[in-house]
Formats: C-alpha cells, sequence, structure tokens
C-alpha cells in the first residue's frame, strides 16, 4: 500500500475492483465504513456482488479478465473530458515528456515485438533527450509525442460501446462509475482503489495495476491522504517476507538477485543503478551501492572485505533471463531437476495453480523437509487418494513449528507497519520456533562442511552465523537487520557520528565502503540503540488522519505516506489544506506531519524520489508487455479480443505440456474463476482444522447464476462437477442472484466462482480449485493466472 | 440503567466474527454443518450456538442485495422466557438482559416454547437422564457486569454492533435510519423500540423485516398467560420428585418476582 | 510488552466497537439483589498480532496457569480496535488443536506411514541430505565460464508464515547454500 489501512478513513471515494475486503480483511473494512460515515461514496466492480458489494453505494459488474479494458474507457473518459489534476500531472508525472518519434503502436502490438522469440525490443520506449541528456518536455501538454498526447491516442480507442461488449458491464453504469470516481481528480478531493489478487492473478496482471495506477496518477490520487493504490495482501507476513526477499529476483530490501555474466560489484552496479543528469531528481536508487554492500557485511562479516568485492561471488547468480519463480519451480521439479525442496509454513499441493501437477512433481523429488502446525497436503502428498505409497520414493521430514503465540519477532502488515509480537507461552509439545529450526539446520550443515569440506564451502562457512546453539534471540535477528557500525563512522573532521558496534539509525547513513552492516536497508530504524521501535503503543493521532505514527514502525523511516511530496503543489502548498499529511513552514523551512520524502525546500526536488525522472510514470517502459497497458483476453477466454488482433499477452509465459493444455471453449464455454471465504484462510491449513471455522463453512463450493443453473437443470445446494482439461472437482452449488450472466458483444457469457482452501488433507476436506487452474503466469512477474479460465460445468 | 445492543444491518458485512467470539468467549462446541447452498451456518440457534449471522438475498428495484443480519436472545422487556421459567434460572437483570443461572435450570424447555423469536435451546446433559439445561445469548453476563462489553460486540470488525446505554442506542439509531433514508434506503426503520415492551437488541434495518426472516409483529404468547394454569403441573414433573418442595417455593419466589419484572421500564 | 489490566479495561470500553456509537462502559455493578456473575476466564494482557491476514491486528492473549485461555482483540490497536474477524477470532483453537502436529515426524522413501522420530535425528540427517544434494549439484561456473556458485538441485518455498527476523534468517541461509529457487506466497 502507499498509504495504510486507516487512511481509507480520508477518501471521498473508495473504489473495490479485484479484491473483497469485506471477505478477506474484515477488520480493515471499519475504515471504509468509517469514510462512509463521513460521506465518502464506495464503489465495488467485481463479477458478482461479494461481502463488500453488499455495502456499496454503486456495484457494477465485469466479466472476470477484462480490467484494462474497464479502467482504459475511464482513461479516455478522464483525458477526453479534462477531468485530471492538471498541475500534479503536468509537475509530478511524466505526462509532459517526448517520447521517440520511433515509438509505435500498432493493432495489439508495441514496436519492437519479434513475433520468433515472443518478446520486446524497448529500444524504441524512451524518451527525447535534450543536449544535457535530460528528458525534453512540453508544459502544454499538447505535442503529440508528449505521453499525455500518446495516452489520449491510445486510450481512444476504449469507447464505451468497445469497454462495454468486452466487459459485459452494462453502459449506464460504466458512465456512472466514471463518472463518480473522476471527481476525485479535484486537487482537494481523495480517491482510494483497493485491490488485490483480483488484479494480479492475470496473465497480464502487473497491467492491471499499472491501469489503477495510471487512473490514480491522472487524478492526483497518489502520495495524498485518502488517495492510494490499496493492494491488500493476503497473509499476515507476506509483506514482510517479500521485503526479506524470499522471492529469487530479489534480494533483502528489493535489491535484484544477481545474474551470471555479473562477475563483480562493479558488473552488477552497472546494470542496477539507475542515473539521471537532472539536478532536481533524488534518484534515490543511486544509494545502491551502500544497501548492496551493508547486505553482504551483514550476510559474510568480517569475510566481507573491500579486497574480496566483499565476497560479492559467494552469492549465488542467476542465469541470465531465466526463471526460477514458482510455476518454474513445480516444472523444474516435475523434470525432476530438483532433488531436495524445503517448505516453510506454505502448502502449493492446494494453493499452486494447476494442483495437480504441482502434486505429481512433489513425487520426483528425492526429499522434502516441511516446518508446519499441520498435516498438510503437501506433507501428505504421497498417502493422497489416488496414488501408492509404494510408488513414491521421496523422503519427507515434517518439523512441527511453533505457534504465533509460542514465539516473539515482528511482522508487516499490508500498511507497511512493522508490528512485535510478544511470546504468550513456551512451544506446545515438541514444537519449536522456526529460528530455532533454521539455527540447528543450518549450524549442522556449516559444521559437515568444516568437517568434510564440500563443493565451494566458503559462503557456508564463512557466513556470519553466530546465534548460539539454541534458539537465536529474535532481538539479536532484528538488530542484523537493522544493522550496526563496524567500526568508528566519523566525518571529514574526524569527529565519532557512529561508535563501533552502534546501531545505524536511519539507511541515510549506510555506507558502501564496508563500514555498515545492514540486512534489509528499508528496515534501518526499526531496532536502533533507542530500542525495538516495532513495538511502541502509542495511539495517539495528532494530525487527526489517523497516521499513527507512535505505533509500532513504518517502513520506511516510519513514513505512513509514501510520495507524500505530491500532496504539496510545487510552492508547498497542500492541494487540500484539510487534509494535508504534510505541512511547510516557508519560515522555519521545515516540515511537519509525517515523515517526509526526501528533504529540502518543496520545490528542490521531484517527490517521486524513486524513479530516476523523479516523477511518476504514466509511459512505464518497465513493463515487459509494453509502457501502457493494453487489453487482452485471457489465456482462455470465451470470446475474441474486440480491440485487436492480438488475441492474448503476446509474451504471457506459458507452459504448454500434456499436464498444462489449454480448454476449448467449444468444449468448456464458461468463464472460471477462484476465491476465497471470510471463515477460511488461504490453502486451509489453519482453518480447515479449526472446528469453529468448519462449522462456520464446511464445505467448498461453486457459486453459479439462476440462469446457468437453469439451463444445466442444477439447483441449489446440488452437488455439481466443474471440469477443464486439467481436472475435475466436485462441489456443491450455490445457485445466486448476485451473479447475472454477462452479455458480451452481443453472446451470453457465464461465469463460475469457486471456493478454493479445500484438499484432502486435515479436519475438513473437499476437492480443490487449483486442479483446474493453469501453469500460465503474467510475463514480468510470472503470477499465475487464477482468476480467469474456462471449465464446464454439470450435475452429479 | 438498561443496556442494549445496537445492530446496524446496513454496515454489517456478515463475516461471522461475532458468532465465533461468542464461540470462543464461552468455550462452545462447533455444531456439525453441511453446506446445502448458502453462506449460511448453522443454519439455526442451538445449544452451542447462541448467536449467528442470518444471510438473505433481496431484489427490489432490479437491485440485488445480500442482507446480513445477527440473530440471538433479543432481551425482551416482556420477556416471556423469565415469566414462565419455573426455577428462576431466567431472571430480567436490572441492565436489561435477561440473566440465566445454569445451576438452577432445570431443563423444562417452557422457556423455548414460550418465546416468540424461538431462541432458547436445550442443552442436554445427560442422555441417558435427559437432562437438560436451557441455554441462550445473555449479554456475555460475566463480561458485561465486569467492566466489558459483549464479545460479538467487541469483536465486530464493521463496527456494526454497539453495546450502551438503551436510550443512546435508540437515539444512535434512529438518527442512522435518517441518514440513510437521505442515501437512498427509503425502507430504512429501526427495529426493536417497542415490540415486546421494547427489546434489548435494537436494528437498524433498510428492508422489510420479513426479508430478514424477524416477525413484523412479534407477540407475548398467549400460551404464556397460562403458564400457572397449564405448564406448571409439567414443570412440577420435570424438576422431579426430590425437587417438589423446592419447586413450590420457586413458584412463590417468581410470582414475587413477577411484580418486580414488570415495573422495569425499558428507558427510551 | 504487555498491557495491564488496568489499562485494557480503561480501553476496554471507551475505544471498541460501533464507531457510530461510542461504546459507553455499563454501570459497573448490577443492582442490590441481582445474581452477581465473575468473569469466568482471564481476559487477555499479552499483545501480539493476529496470524491470518495483513492487515496486522492486535489481540490480546490471557494465559492462565502457562495455558492460553483468550485470545481476543487488543483494544489499544489504533487499525481492529479490540476487532477481530471470525479467524482471529478462533485463532485460539489453533494452539491446542488435537490436529496440531507436536512431534517430529518422518516418512521414508516408499513407506506408507509416518514414524515419530526425535529433532536430532531428524536435523542430522536433513544436514547430511542438504549438504549431499547441494554438493551434487552445485555449479560453481555456467558453460561460458561465468562464475554462479549455485545450486539448482534445492529448491525453498514458504516464508508468510514467518516473522521478519525468521524469513531473514532462513533467506541468508539459502542463499549461502547458492539456492536460486527461492520463492514464496506472495509470488501466487
Amino acid at each position: 500500500m502507499t498509504n495504510h489501512i486507516a487512511d481509507f478513513a480520508n477518501s471521498d471515494v473508495i473504489w473495490i475492483m479485484g479484491g473483497n475486503p469485506a471477505e478477506n480483511h474484515p477488520c480493515a473494512f471499519k475504515w471504509v465504513t468509517k469514510a462512509m460515515e463521513k460521506g465518502a461514496k464506495l464503489i465495488v466492480v467485481d463479477p458478482r456482488v461479494t461481502r463488500s458489494a453488499a455495502a456499496a453505494t454503486l456495484y457494477a459488474p465485469i466479466r472476470s479478465g477484462t480490467d484494462i479494458a474497464f479502467m482504459g474507457g475511464l482513461i479516455s473518459y478522464i483525458l477526453e473530458n479534462k477531468l485530471y489534476q492538471e498541475e500534479y500531472v503536468r509537475e509530478y508525472t511524466n505526462a509532459s515528456f517526448l517520447v521517440n518519434p520511433k515509438f509505435e503502436f500498432n493493432d495489439g502490438l508495441f514496436s519492437g515485438f519479434n513475433p520468433t522469440t515472443k518478446a520486446y525490443d524497448k529500444s524504441t520506449w524512451t524518451y527525447q533527450l535534450d543536449d544535457k541528456g535530460i528528458p525534453k518536455r512540453d508544459l502544454t501538454l499538447s505535442e503529440p509525442q508528449c505521453v499525455l498526447q500518446l495516452m489520449k491516442k491510445h486510450y481512444a480507442r476504449y469507447t464505451f460501446d468497445k469497454v462495454s461488449a468486452i466487459t459485459g458491464t452494462p453502459k449506464d453504469l460504466l458512465e456512472q462509475v466514471y463518472k463518480m470516481y473522476s471527481e476525485t481528480g479535484k486537487p482537494d478531493k481523495a480517491g482510494a482503489i483497493i485491490y488485490a489478487m483480483g488484479q494480479t492473478q492475470h496473465s497480464y496482471g502487473s497491467q492491471n495495476v499499472e491501469s489503477l495506477a495510471l487512473v490514480q496518477l491522472l487524478l492526483g490520487n497518489v502520495g495524498v491522504a485518502g488517495g492510494q493504490v490499496a493492494a491488500m495482501r493476503g497473509l499476515h507476513n507476506v509483506q514482510g517476507s517479500t521485503d526479506m526477499a524470499a522471492l529469487y529476483n530479489n534480494l533483502p530490501g528489493y535489491l535484484a538477485t544477481p545474474m551470471g555474466r555479473e562477475q563483480s560489484l562493479a558488473d552488477y552496479l552497472k546494470r542496477v543503478v539507475p542515473t539521471t543528469n537532472d539536478p532536481k531528481s533524488l534518484n534515490w536508487w543511486k544509494n545502491y551501492p551502500k544497501y548492496i554492500v551493508s547486505l553482504l557485511k551483514a550476510w559474510f562479516g568480517d569475510a566481507a572485505t573491500k579486497e574480496n568485492d566483499f565476497a560479492f561471488n559467494w552469492l549465488p547468480k542467476m542465469a541470465a533471463g531465466k526463471d526460477y519463480s514458482h510455476i518454474a519451480l513445480f516444472e523444474a521439479m516435475n523434470a525432476g531437476d530438483i532433488k531436495g525442496f524445503i517448505v516453510i509454513g506454505q502448502n502449493p499441493a492446494v494453493g499452486g495453480p494447476n494442483a495437480g501437477l504441482e502434486r505429481d512433481a512433489l513425487a520426483k523429488l528425492d526429499w522434502m523437509v516441511v516446518s508446519e502446525l499441520w498435516e498438510t497436503e503437501t506433507t501428505a502428498f504421497w498417502k493422497r487418494p489416488g496414488v501408492k505409497p509404494a510408488d513414491i520414493k521421496t523422503e519427507v521430514f515434517l518439523l512441527p513449528a511453533a505457534s504465533w503465540v509460542e514465539r516473539e519477532g515482528s511482522v508487516t502488515n499490508t500498511g507497511r507497519w512493522v508490528q512485535w509480537r510478544n511470546k504468550a507461552i513456551d512451544p506446545v509439545g515438541d514444537s519449536k520456533p522456526d529460528l530455532w529450526i533454521v539455527n540447528q539446520i543450518m549450524n549442522r550443515v556449516r559444521a559437515l562442511y568444516k568437517r568434510d569440506g564440500g563443493a565451494f564451502a566458503d559462503p557456508i562457512t564463512k557466513l556470519d552465523w553466530n546465534y548460539g546453539d539454541g534458539l537465536p534471540h529474535a532481538h539479536t535477528i532484528a538488530k542484523e537487520i537493522n544493522g550496526r557500525a563496524t567500526a568508528d563512522i566519523k566525518d571529514d573532521k574526524g569527529t565519532v557520528l557512529i561508535a563501533a558496534g552502534k546501531q545505524i539509525p536511519a539507511f541515510a547513513s549506510l555506507r558502501d565502503d564496508g563500514l555498515t552492516t545492514c540486512g534489509s536497508w528499508i528496515y534501518c530504524g526499526y531496532y536502533t540503540d533507542a530500542g525495538n521501535m516495532a513495538a511502541r503503543r502509542d495511539n495517539s493521532d495528532p494530525t487527526g488522519l489517523y497516521l499513527y505514527s507512535g505505533w509500532a514502525w513504518n517502513w520506511p523511516v516510519n513514513r505512513r505516506i509514501l510520495y507524500n511530496r505530491a500532496s504539496l503543489s510545487p510552492q508547498g502548498v497542500p492541494w487540500d489544506p484539510k487534509r494535508a499529511p504534510l505541512k511547510w513552514n516557508p519560515e522555519t523551512k521545515a516540515f511537519s506531519g509525517d515523515v517526509v520524502d526526501g528533504g529540502g525546500a518543496p520545490d528542490a526536488i521531484y517527490p517521486f524520489i524513486m524513479n530516476n525522472e523523479g516523477v511518476a510514470r504514466l509511459f512505464a517502459p518497465g513493463l515487459a508487455e509494453g509502457p501502457f497497458p493494453e487489453h487482452y483476453e485471457a489465456w482462455e477466454s470465451p470470446v475474441q479480443n474486440l480491440l485487436s488482433k492480438q488475441q492474448n499477452n503476446p509474451i504471457a509465459k506459458i507452459w504448454e505440456s500434456d499436464s498444462n493444455r489449454r480448454s476449448d471453449a467449444a468444449k468448456y464455454p464458461i468463464v472460471g474463476t477462484t476465491y476465497r471465504l471470510s471463515e477460511h484462510m488461504q490453502a486451509g491449513a489453519m482453518s480447515r482444522n479449526l472446528p469453529w471455522l468448519v462449522e462456520a463453512q464446511p464445505a467448498p463450493f461453486v457459486e453459479m447464476s439462476e440462469q446457468l443453473a437453469a439451463e444445466k437443470g442444477i439447483k441449489n445446494g446440488d452437488r455439481v462437477i466443474v471440469e477443464n482439461t486439467r481436472g475435475k472437482v466436485q462441489m456443491v452449488a450455490v445457485v445466486t442472484k448476485r451473479i447475472k450472466p454477462f452479455n458480451i458483444n452481443g453472446k451470453t457469457v457465464h461465469q463460475v466462482g469457486l471456493i478454493w482452501h479445500w484438499g484432502y488433507a486435515g479436519a475438513s476436506t473437499g476437492d480443490s480449485a487449483n486442479s483446474l487452474t493453469p501453469h500460465v503466469g503474467d510475463a514480468n512477474t510470472t503470477i499465475p493466472e487464477y482468476k480467469a479460465w474456462l471449465c464446464d460445468v454439470r450435475k452429479v | 440503567m438498561t443496556k442494549a445492543m445496537l445492530i446496524d444491518t446496513s454496515i454489517c458485512i456478515g463475516c461471522k466474527g461475532c458468532q465465533v467470539a461468542c464461540k470462543e468467549w464461552w468455550n462452545l462446541a462447533p455444531t456439525k454443518t453441511t453446506q446445502v447452498g448458502t453462506y449460511e451456518n448453522p443454519l439455526d440457534l442451538n445449544a452451542d450456538t447462541w448467536t449467528r449471522i442470518r444471510f438473505s438475498e433481496y431484489e427490489a428495484g432490479g437491485k440485488v442485495r445480500w442482507l446480513f443480519m445477527k440473530w440471538g436472545c433479543m432481551q425482551c422487556a416482556n420477556a416471556a422466557c423469565v415469566d414462565v421459567c419455573p426455577t428462576a434460572a431466567l431472571k430480567k437483570n436490572a441492565l436489561g438482559f435477561v440473566s440465566l443461572e445454569r445451576d438452577l435450570c432445570n431443563g423444562c424447555g417452557y422457556c423455548s416454547q414460550a418465546c416468540p423469536f424461538n431462541i432458547p435451546r436445550l442443552e442436554t446433559i445427560n442422555a441417558l437422564t435427559g437432562e437438560a439445561k436451557a441455554t441462550k445469548c445473555t449479554f456475555c453476563q460475566d463480561r458485561i457486569t465486569n467492566d466489558l462489553i459483549p464479545a460479538c460486540v467487541k469483536t465486530c470488525p464493521a463496527a456494526a454492533l454497539g453495546f450502551s446505554d438503551r436510550g443512546k442506542v435508540l437515539a444512535t439509531a434512529k438518527t442512522r435510519v435518517e441518514d440513510l433514508k437521505k442515501l437512498g434506503y427509503a425502507e430504512a426503520r429501526v427495529y426493536g423500540e417497542s415490540e415486546l415492551g421494547g427489546l434489548g437488541r435494537v436494528y437498524v434495518l433498510t428492508a422489510p423485516a420479513a426479508a430478514y426472516g424477524l416477525p413484523e409483529k412479534p407477540e407475548y404468547p398467549v400460551l404464556a398467560n397460562f403458564w400457572q394454569n397449564l405448564l406448571q403441573p409439567f414443570g412440577y414433573v420435570a424438576v422431579g420428585a426430590t425437587a417438589l418442595g423446592l419447586g413450590v417455593n420457586w413458584v412463590l419466589t417468581r410470582r414475587a418476582r413477577l411484580g418486580d419484572v414488570e415495573t422495569v421500564e425499558p428507558e427510551t | 510488552m504487555s498491557v495491564s489490566r488496568r489499562d485494557f479495561l480503561k480501553l476496554g470500553g471507551a475505544t471498541v466497537g460501533g464507531l457510530l456509537l461510542g461504546n459507553g462502559l455499563p454501570d459497573a455493578v448490577a443492582a442490590e439483589g441481582e445474581p452477581q456473575f465473575l468473569l469466568h476466564k482471564k481476559v487477555g494482557e499479552i499483545a501480539t498480532i493476529c496470524t491470518y491476514c495483513a492487515v496486522g491486528c492486535g489481540q490480546i492473549v490471557g494465559v492462565q496457569g502457562g495455558r492460553v485461555v483468550n485470545v481476543e482483540g487488543d483494544p489499544d490497536h489504533p487499525i481492529n480496535r479490540g476487532t477481530l474477524c471470525s479467524k482471529g477470532a478462533a485463532n485460539w483453537q489453533v494452539i491446542y488443536s488435537p490436529e496440531r502436529v507436536t512431534k517430529v515426524q518422518y516418512r521414508a522413501p516408499g513407506s506408507d506411514k509416518w514414524e515419530e522420530k526425535s529433532w536430532d535425528w531428524a536435523l542430522d540427517r536433513i544436514a547430511q541430505k542438504i549438504k549431499e544434494t547441494r554438493d551434487k549439484t552445485f555449479v560453481a561456473k555456467d558453460k561460458d565460464g561465468a562464475t554462479v556458485n549455485r545450486t539448482e538441485g534445492i529448491a525453498y518455498l514458504g516464508g508468510a508464515q514467518h516473522t521478519n527476523e525468521e524469513v531473514y534468517s532462513w533467506v541468508k541461509a539459502a542463499r549461502a547454500l547458492g539456492i536460486v529457487y527461492l520463492e514464496h506466497q506472495a509470488r501466487i
């Protein structure tokens, strides 16, 4: 989230699309209610009337997978009617930047597409530069080659008729939504867009989110109180585990994983550090060398020296261009390339796409270690229905993990609040905290390498891993993540600024010369010599904007609203004085309120300090499919793309095989999607084993319209089969008025929604919806396309 | 001072937090349920389910709405259950709720039969002897008499539930109804202000009572007026021979208490 | 850090509940002659964060005799203000669930059952397996002669159920081992 949860209360209009917070984040929803109590409007756009939609001022249905078309229509509406916040767009985005004249878009493809390699050459997705190397701008926003005009041209194709024919949303409702939300383009209005996996889990999920971001930027809704792009994340520490980089392409703090050809720190930095010639662009990532060196020092300690490039080559390097993401991982496992598997609290046998394939893949392993509280479908894959355990040679270790009240440490919520958990009781039975488990395993591995040697042992034997024999103290690790000085840090005159061994107060003090360690630079400041900031409990609200700056700690640097500089005009005047997270005092030359993004006077620097342009990108060449989001149909769709000849995302990642075949619309004409229940959790182990939750929702089900049910002779409560080329599941039918068939370009298209929490293990069992979902991923992130695929339904 | 629970169905999100928090506080056993084509479960109150959310789909003016309503003991001012209880296990508390002292309950079940909302249920204590105890929501009688609010109200993520002086609750509910009407909910209304002398649960509704499955005009059961003549003899049987002497005393106590109860007026 | 019962009471009534209605504390004691009802269990005083979604609601844990008896919303917490959804409210059932695995379990190749093992036995064997597989699959230089120092023979999955300190430690360990197939729930 660019802001945080309580900030919803500051919004004038809240728009939920691709999420269902009343269902999945109930305790956040009170802040939506709070905003409504103050007069805010709530828009919900979703294939069905959800628990969130039940509270909406305005509900509009949409066919799964057509969000870019819906948003494209809105972008066009905003641009054609000049409803954007002009000064914000002109000053704080790249709307005025002139684009390379060779940049083109033609019938669904951007310039540079290579049909053989199915990849883009991005060399035309660039700005025109002046003689200083700074992008040329047209502040009148009228030059045909400026971003705003290119954008206008691109989205002019997204007419009401076209968008309605694609999405199935009636035209009058489209207009109502566009009108209601565009109101927030006024400088003193703020709108928040709340989304979740309904936006991301598509073969163009990143572009879905980009389209929301474009709307928010055009309307001046980023960086202001009540305006945000609100990603509602699903697990209690999924934000923290992303920050700490349990992802193949990252190291902690969103640093890139090195690639094979990078043979030195300098090679690596050449790729990852952005540059700018614009003096007003702070270009925060210029600090990259400080963060990677401090990380290497945290990991390899004294063994990381200037002479050995801070042990840069001890980090494993990815094969350039190779995908190691979840789907790729299971494909490699299924191919027999992966022999050993360590799983901590995750259950891919239920939660993974094409779950049947992923379950089969587990049988190809030599060994699997799982740290868990339960016997999950993943741990019990070798005795699942339909397999002979004797045929499965995988050795499985199930390690009993301590629950959340049996250990301490910090977790980070979706609003980036780092909050401390206290231990209440000792672990039950023989269960152990994961810190103890990882310490025991690593101590033993290190002892083996020290004793026997082995393949390149240095990163293991010289790892700074000195946590003793027992349970590492969570506070010790927290201090390591925060970082400390390895020797006295002095200023030019020799005065000690930070003494050796002291905690680093904030990441501005980190260094690239080895004098500092830091396990994750964005967490620098959460555990300082002043104490454990994550445990702070001051819930006062002096600004009246629900910032709660004294509660826990917000990364980065306790900033509650990211890009908050953009809440002020370049002259330092808040767009909305009644709702200003930041105030600039020209006399004292200081900001008050939230922690300001970057320093200096308001007009000293541009507000989007993480981009090397200093401004936000309406034209975003970083994305793989093109600098503007373009509508494509899902990999499996019942209709033709009405906007171009390009049916699917041309560069989506597809693993087509006998285990992952495309379902044909003639045989499987119904759009399928998956979603969750308030009463259950993700892959189910943490809820299907709790009797009170099983009582409240005892079994998986499939929701469908009364019309589809009548066509198929299905009555409410009947058992039905949902199937496609990848699998077949049996569930109870919930026949509801809350889903209506879609009229897609004159054709009736039905959609069904499946609850995905269940599997064959635990106290409550049922079929897994993910038996039907494909191994198809977004081109930027490889997130699987769970949310739009094809199937058929019949009565048992 | 009479207390009441505000149930604002216009902001309830049907998450069932209240349903589970009640089970957690009272450590109530789960019911074996099945999926029969609805988000609703359990499908009825039972000895171990004292509150639950009822779900209904309501289509009006071309708009489909999904209504959620928290259900449980209404804590009636004119509580028929209290009047028919032969053992004074059920009492009208000065705080306005109907308290339940399980030790006193003889499991006769009159309360269940007399309740206009079909709330109290019997929990079988001993399957062999048929011994049973009445169960129902008491507004968390231990919490509210110890400076805490009921578990369901405290847990409500949507802030749809409130607990306060009944006068304040009614005033809030009425203001909310006026606001809802301005927002276009023409059918918005308060339910519970005067029903059965005033309910301890005050609902804000945005659709007709029937759409939620609420009786439009709940009535004090005729049967309860005849409790002394009709039901009391069976009460002795239920209490059993050894308890007979005590039973007589209870009847006397009961009569005295009835007078008390009638003087408790809901404060509006 | 824990919250004193006194603080809890102070905040328990004042900040909790309906946004529309400032929930007032009920009158402390019922009228004379009314039955007295004692709190049948401890409410809680140890502050923690809920283990379900990413809203990060505060919880208060009540412990009596070394056993958790109650988990409810932390009334001080600025986001949830004492509230919890059905999952957060059911959280207590995780701790003593009969379904919970509380002993090390081992499944031998081809076996149809779990066997209970000691921690030491399992950890030693896991360490051996990791070393064996790593040594067998480690690639120091790729086919172009570039130093890559990785193994594609071991994969790691998980992290969103960890604390920050745990996931950081596992990531540090996994990268030191040369693991590149390193993923968790955030991807999917």
